[in-house]
């Protein structure tokens, strides 16, 4: 937390671009976007981010693991508290928590009754725990811990060369494993019954997968603070998941959304006195909507070519 | 400890506020709607920042927010139980995608408001008003704590007012709606309900207190008792009893933060009610 303490109050903007204006010229626009360093980290980092969070919660949508996710980016108040009271850098905060909430959330839903309302209650329980200690660790701090909005919204154009670089490597580790894992997690998790009759071992993959989010969650909060991660880690899988029914198009689809998010909220942004995080949730719920109403419509149109089919066969 | 009179109020707001947050969570756990309970606490925030720069009290803009929320994810799941492969049933887990990215868009707008009013002529006061509304329990004022306490006694009689039919329409939709239960509306008005519980809980005890005294007294209660009259009663209890022992145990040891130490009996509850079944 101190460091970025020191860098958040300064970052925002460079005083030469207090003003930046759009013109019509794009290519102009872009070439003076990119003459900032802290903006091509910032571009680098987010799109890294959106490639890692984009594939990790399009398994995470599939798998209906929603509360969890957020309860994993909830770990980032503890995990950036801890880390400021022990005196390390607030990343390894969010790693060591958000990996042992992974391990917690597994731990405890492995067990005993399944029920989806009890595990949405234990899920929580782990989530109130976090929190509870992570005020515990803010008491004992006893100083005021960062700025609250850097803490709870990430600081994208804060980003260091070191960052991208850990960034790049936690993404490609994650990856790697999600690759490695893609088959038999995709069959546990279309249908865990047959799965284990087949031998996989679902209860080890499922705690495995909450690693790899956790992972996921802890890297993509430090571009969009720990409460805006799902605008990455959610709103491009589901709605691509909404638009096709094809896994490989879908996965691609939610790359390329995640990308067009990330893009066009820091461009927006950049000449903007706003933060990028606002856009980037905001454009990510506005893609979302968009294919929930295509979807819709499409169902409609569906329908009345059903209802006409039907009507044509009955007259004949 | 009885003679200081911030300790009075801190027991009897947390008190009732802990009653409703049992009560009510009995049927969220039941309803599986956990999630949507931990959106409605994380809504609180952008609507009292939205409030402040719209220059209106904060609490207005905290309630609405929160109730306008919960009835929205009510609208939004169609149909709150669809039983999945036999189980008990829980809410139709699609929903949560939708309330994970439409809680993530609030909060957005609520960092839009935190800039807007940072920009604002208003400057820092604002913010320093924000920070003090999720205050600590051990800072309400007698008026405050009273209010809390009406407020947290009418939730609880009207969950238990609408207690039967809510729960026919949550272990038996079809057959409820069948013989003219309005189980949409239900729905709707219950989740409404919980975010009244919500605002109230974190201007009174603070957002921090919500999500544990929703979640880990009521599932401990359903691991004790199949018996629904016997749960709500036990959920209730056990959610009094955290935030009793809580202040207290946060009133003897003075590093220990009362929001800590609270959750951290309800959860200590929760895990012997684990150990025992």
């Amino acid at each position: 937390m101190r460091t970025r303490r020191l860098t958040t109050t300064s970052t925002r903007m460079p005083p030469e671009s207090v003003n930046p204006t759009l013109s019509w010229n794009v290519a102009r626009d872009l070439g003076e976007v990119l003459e900032y360093h802290f903006m091509i980290n910032a571009l680098l980092a987010g799109s890294i981010v959106a490639v890692m969070a984009g594939l990790v919660g399009w398994v995470m949508v599939l798998r209906r693991q929603a509360f969890a996710g957020h309860t994993l980016s909830m770990m980032a108040f503890p995990g950036a508290s801890g880390a400021a009271l022990v005196g390390v850098p607030a990343a390894w905060g969010y790693f060591a928590f958000c990996g042992a909430g992974a391990l917690a959330i597994g731990r405890f839903s492995g067990r005993g009754p399944g029920s989806p309302s009890e595990q949405g209650a234990r899920i929580g329980a782990v989530q109130a725990a976090a929190l509870a200690l992570g005020f515990l660790f803010v008491s004992l701090y006893g100083g005021v811990l960062g700025d609250l909005e850097s803490l709870l919204f990430g600081n994208i154009l804060a980003i260091s060369d070191g960052q991208v670089l850990a960034l790049a490597a936690v993404a490609l580790a994650v990856l790697a494993a999600l690759c490695t894992l893609a088959r038999p997690l995709l069959f546990a998790s279309v249908d865990p019954e047959v799965a284990s009759a087949r031998g996989v071992r679902v209860s080890r993959l499922s705690g495995g997968f909450l690693l790899l989010l956790g992972a996921a969650v802890a890297a993509t909060s430090q571009i969009t603070g720990p409460l805006l991660v799902f605008a990455l880690l959610v709103a491009p899988p589901a709605a691509a998941q909404l638009i096709t029914a094809r896994p490989a198009v879908s996965l691609v689809l939610t790359v390329l959304l995640g990308l067009l998010i990330v893009w066009l909220g820091m461009g927006i942004a950049y000449y903007s006195v706003y933060p990028a995080g606002f856009f980037i949730s905001a454009i990510a719920f506005a893609v979302y909507l968009l294919a929930r109403v295509s979807v819709a419509l499409q169902g409609r149109r569906a329908g009345a070519r059903a209802a006409e089919a039907r009507t044509l066969e009955a007259l004949a | 400890m009885l003679s200081h009179e911030f300790m009075r109020n801190a027991l009897l707001a947390g008190s009732f506020v802990a009653l409703a947050c049992g009560v009510c969570g009995w049927f969220v756990v039941l309803r599986g709607q956990v999630f949507a309970g931990d959106a409605l606490s994380h809504v609180a925030f952008p609507g009292a920042l939205a409030a402040a720069a719209a220059g209106i009290d904060q609490r207005v803009g905290l309630f609405v927010a929160t109730v306008a929320v919960g009835a929205g994810i009510g609208l939004l799941g169609r149909g709150v139980l669809v039983a999945r492969g036999g189980g008990a049933g829980g809410s139709t887990p699609a929903d949560d995608t939708a309330i994970g990215i439409v809680f993530t868009f609030i909060l957005g707008l609520g960092l839009f408001f935190l800039t807007l009013f940072s920009i604002g002529s208003a400057g820092g006061a604002g913010i320093q008003a924000a920070h003090t509304l999720f205050g600590s329990i051990f800072g309400l004022g007698a008026g405050e704590a009273r209010l809390a306490a009406v407020i947290g006694f009418a939730i609880v009689v009207l969950v238990v007012l609408i207690g039967r039919p809510l729960m026919f329409a949550t272990l038996a939709p079809d057959v409820a709606a069948a013989r003219g239960v309005p189980t949409r509306l239900l729905g709707v008005g219950f989740l409404a309900l919980v975010g009244v519980v919500a605002a109230e809980a974190t201007q009174a005890v603070g957002a921090l207190l919500l999500l544990g005294l929703l979640a880990a007294p009521a599932a401990a209660a359903h691991r004790l008792t199949g018996d629904p009259l016997a749960g709500i009663a036990l959920a209730g209890l056990l959610a009094v009893l955290s935030m009793v022992v809580g202040l207290v145990l946060a009133y003897t040891v003075p590093w220990l933060p009362p929001s800590t130490a609270v959750i951290a009996v309800a959860i200590a509850i929760y895990g012997l009610s684990a150990l025992r079944s």
